[in-house]
């Protein structure tokens, strides 16, 4: 079960893939921060991901963050392993921070159980959209572009117009 | 005969029914689509199940590169003709396979 909308975002600490240690804290400068539950393995986040570096690129001038994180259980899906998440970071130059969610305590913590899966908070950290990144795993039938909704309407002091939307995709790999 | 496996931790398998049940009537067919899931890695070792779905006709795979990724129980990955990446295989895909 997700949280609910007005959650606080969980407090994190997880090593990146760029060999650095990110957390919570340090995203405090930005005015949307979306977490995103992520990893290698799964098609449906291939299919999504280059919406979701757009979206990491377009907003980033305004001071929205994305940060993908992968809590997979590597023992299990090795293609997650926190080695393969910075080859596949380097390949794809990810416009957003990729972090090793390893025990697996943010993804419990969000209530995470898709890949991908979106968790939008706003300035104060308070969960204001969950769920799909858009309404399509497939570009070209796209009609509702949801994450990228509530980001203009959150930049904009509005509320989002879509505020829960059920994530399609792969499964948590739990341990 | 036309034969689905599926994991029922990847939600792409209706999906696939569907695109292949929808092509069959187009070609006037009323083959059955024999559905098979699988549960464990043991099953998925035995049945050299390398994703879900993965689908067979009379034995061969509609994906034969894809077929022969480590067995698991995991979402399969197909690329489209452009190169995108998708969890089920191309209309294209198959209507060549099912011809």
């Amino acid at each position: 079960m997700s949280i609910e909308l007005g959650t606080e975002a969980p407090f994190f600490e997880l090593p990146g893939v760029d060999g650095y240690d990110h957390s919570l804290d340090e995203y405090r400068d930005a005015t949307l921060l979306a977490l995103v539950q992520s990893c290698n393995h799964c098609p449906y986040v291939l299919a999504w991901e280059d919406r979701l570096m757009a979206v990491a690129h377009d907003y980033a001038h305004q001071g929205v963050r994305v940060v993908a994180l992968n809590s997979n259980d590597v023992s299990r899906y090795p293609e997650d392993s926190f080695e393969r998440m910075k080859e596949r970071a380097g390949q794809r130059a990810f416009p957003f921070d990729y972090l090793f969610d390893e025990d697996q305590a943010i993804a419990h913590a969000l209530g995470a159980e898709h890949t991908p899966e979106v968790f939008l908070f706003d300035e104060e950290r308070k969960l204001r959209y969950h769920g799909a990144i858009d309404d399509s795993r497939d570009d070209n039938a796209v009609t509702r572009s949801y994450l990228r909704e509530a980001i203009e309407a959150l930049l904009a002091g509005d509320q989002p117009p879509v505020t829960e939307t059920d994530p399609v995709g792969c499964t948590v790999k739990w341990k | 005969m036309i034969e689905l496996f599926f994991w029922e931790g990847c939600p792409s398998h209706p999906e696939a029914k569907s695109l292949i049940e929808q092509i069959l009537g187009e070609l006037g067919r009323d083959d059955e689509v024999v559905m098979t899931e699988v549960t464990s890695d043991e099953e998925a070792e035995r049945l050299r199940f390398p994703g879900s779905p993965t689908i067979r006709i009379d034995g061969r795979d509609v994906d034969p590169v894809g077929a022969n990724a480590r067995p698991a129980l995991t979402c399969r990955i197909y690329y489209l003709p452009d190169g995108r990446v998708s969890p089920i295989p191309s209309r294209d895909q198959l209507e060549a396979a099912l011809r």
